[in-house]
């Protein structure tokens, strides 16, 4: 089985057992980097596939959360090659597939070879890029796809179908669904016309399709569940760990454990 | 940073630049540019492109910007001949007074063109991103003008230094929001702007206000400026007797730099961007991008920005709120690599100088940005007597008095002091 496969391999048990799929979404080594593979491992109890966010100085598809969480883990010196090694040394202690999200910029000075090489033996197996759209894709899709990595796409409601498609078909792992139109961590609630989106998207992809942004609540995650194969939850878990809470209690109140 | 592109590769582009072949359909000055941008605004900047494809050098869109130039705008603004500094560097100095243009600076040309683009691409209001306060100026004027609204996203220390501006955007009618993240300068105001433009991707209109981000934008700025360089080409035969043997711009992102370079690439010119040396050479010291950084992306464009070894970019310094930025424009990235532009940085304390000396012998006060032009332009002078030397006075100084006040001036001293 290929890394990439794997993502959707873990999705596809949670649906064979009735439930949607969680994904949770940490900032690398945030709150404190000392904590960063007991924090990781506690999640990846609860979560089907953990998304792991890689600090960059300039988060620009990021609310305030995030962009906080950001700031302070690169404040805390966490670095590409720090959390690498980190989960190096973890070995196979982590029993959830990761998925690390990142700018490209990090990732392009990292080294994209390097960067498939090191992402394989830590146990990465699949990248999300927000600032990277497929047009501008091609080398780091080959740099990854060679070892067996895969590019997650993301589609949003402003993505033409035309577009949706060629975006479903190009991406692995999973399809991300940004369910609003607007940066992550927003409370707004989901938009009413959410279920008709997703039920597109999920006739146009072969994968299965998760949705992100705005997801903080069981019945968040239960609304969503309904009309795709996963839920993304990433500002408000955040915020778990930002008052220092435990996040396992939460993580397990959005699948109703 | 010529190591970046072949000899025979960096010909060949720079060539094609000449015939205004660039960017290419991908928006690629050769190996910089691009568009990397969130999925999201993928569909707006299609939009967006499709919109300066056909308005752009449309006859109407033409007309209606170039009657604002005129009319609005007051160009052409003079080209100005500087005796005393002429005599003192042993040079014939020539001056583009973009300093004389509607709110003071070069910004202006960008943002009615822009502006006018917005209202003919239905935009229901205007975002705009200032470092400086001169581009934010510039679009609430702009805005007001065309009748849109107009937001202009701040950095909350650049706020600070340049409180002047911020009274003057709101009494234009525009809405100031202060930007409390990152490095709350240009670059924390360029990211805030791009998130409030995910929000509404088909309502808003960004008026970005320098040649940087994602294509179009770097092509849509660079052909809105270039009225600068298309001017002064002509003054220089009408007025000094022939073209200059040197040019000189300040470069931060690089909006007046490429406005008055491109028009003069085709010619035997020397051309020389001065970006901010700041206080020293150390990281987080200057702003001088193309002098020490190295290839990244940085807010949707793949170019030469400020950065450690682990893609963090970096914070900037220097006294100009305007020159402050981590990133520079991806066509002056393809012109450094390919030997056509000479970049080089003046220190703080060498702009502050400069400003003092135009001040005092020709009776201008020019911008702290546009210092830096000066400080590099009698360096050359020195090492190059003789020459017929052109300099970008891209902007006035009176927004920058706050800061120039904690200078006690040195070339006169106070009357009854």
């Amino acid at each position: 089985m290929q890394a990439h496969e794997r993502i959707t391999a873990a999705i596809a048990a949670a649906t064979k057992s009735g439930r949607p799929a969680l994904v949770p979404f940490i900032t690398a080594g945030y709150p404190k980097p000392a904590d960063f593979i007991d924090t990781l491992k506690a999640i990846a109890a609860v979560g089907d596939v953990v998304e792991l966010g890689i600090p960059f100085s300039d988060p620009m598809a990021d609310g305030m959360t995030i962009q906080r969480s950001s700031f302070e883990a690169l404040r805390q010196g966490v670095s590409l090659k720090w959390i690498f090694d980190q989960l190096d040394a973890a070995g196979s202690e982590i029993d959830a597939p990761l998925v690390m999200m990142s700018y490209l910029n990090p990732l392009l000075a990292f080294g994209y070879d390097k960067l498939a090489d090191r992402a394989l033996a830590a146990g990465v197996c699949g990248f999300i890029v927000p600032d990277l759209p497929f047009e501008e894709s091609a080398d780091l899709r080959a740099a990854l796809e060679a070892k067996g990595l895969g590019l997650v796409q993301l589609v949003t409601p402003a993505t033409p179908e035309k577009r949706l498609q060629t975006l479903c078909d190009a991406s692995r792992g999973f399809v991300y669904a940004v369910t609003i139109t607007g940066i992550t961590g927003g409370d707004a609630g989901l938009p009413a016309d959410l279920t008709q989106y997703l039920d597109k998207v999920a006739g146009l992809s072969s994968l299965p399709v998760c949705a992100g942004f705005g997801i903080r609540t069981y019945d968040d995650v239960a609304a969503v569940g309904k009309h795709a194969a996963g839920a993304i939850v990433g500002s408000a878990l955040v915020e778990v760990l930002e008052r220092g809470d435990d996040p396992q209690p939460y993580l397990q109140s959005l699948i109703g454990q | 940073m010529s190591a970046l592109l072949q000899a025979d590769e960096a010909s060949a582009l720079l060539a094609a630049a000449i015939r205004g072949e660039l960017p290419d359909a991908r928006g690629r000055f050769g190996p910089f540019g691009g568009r990397y941008v969130p999925e999201t605004l993928v569909p707006a900047f299609e939009r967006l492109e499709a919109g300066v494809r056909e308005h752009l050098h449309d006859a109407s869109f033409q007309a209606e910007f170039r009657k604002e130039l005129h009319e609005w705008v007051g160009r052409p603004t003079a080209l100005t001949y500087a005796p005393r500094l002429s005599e003192s560097w042993g040079a014939d100095v020539w001056l583009k007074r973009e300093d004389l243009a509607h709110t003071g600076a070069h910004k202006i040309n960008n943002a009615i063109g822009q502006a006018i683009l917005a209202k003919r691409l239905g935009a229901k209001r205007v975002i705009a991103e200032t470092g400086a306060g001169q581009h934010g100026v510039a679009s609430a004027a702009a805005c007001a003008r065309v009748g849109l609204p107009c937001s202009v996203y701040m950095g909350a220390v650049d706020m600070q230094r340049q409180a002047p501006n911020v009274d003057r955007m709101l009494r234009l009618g525009a809405e100031v929001v202060a930007v409390e993240s990152g490095d709350k300068t240009l670059r924390a105001a360029i990211d805030e702007a791009l998130r409030t433009w995910v929000t509404d991707p088909e309502g808003i209109y960004y008026l970005l206000g320098s040649a940087v981000g994602a294509h179009p934008y770097p092509y849509l700025v660079r052909e809105l400026q270039s009225v600068i360089g298309e001017e002064a080409r002509q003054q220089m035969i009408d007025l000094a007797g022939g073209l200059p043997d040197v040019a000189f711009a300040c470069v931060g992102g690089g909006s007046n730099a490429i406005g008055l370079f491109y028009p003069l690439l085709g010619d035997d010119i020397e051309l020389i961007g001065v970006e901010a040396g700041g206080t020293g050479n150390g990281l987080g010291q200057n702003a001088a991008t193309l002098a020490t950084g190295t290839p990244g992306v940085l807010q949707g464009s793949y170019t030469i920005i400020l950065q450690d070894d682990d893609g963090q970019v970096q914070e900037t310094h220097s006294i100009s709120a305007g020159l402050d930025y981590s990133g520079v424009g991806p066509e002056h990235a393809l012109l450094q690599a390919t030997g056509r532009v000479k970049y080089i940085s003046a220190t703080d304390d060498e702009a502050l100088e400069a400003l003092e000396e135009l001040c005092a012998s020709e009776g201008i006060l020019t911008a702290l940005e546009t210092s830096h032009a000066f400080a590099a332009a009698k360096e050359y002078a020195k090492k190059h007597p003789g020459k017929r030397i052109l300099i970008g006075n891209s902007g006035r100084g009176d927004k920058d008095m706050p800061t120039l006040t904690q200078y006690p001036a040195r070339t006169r001293s106070h009357a009854g002091a």
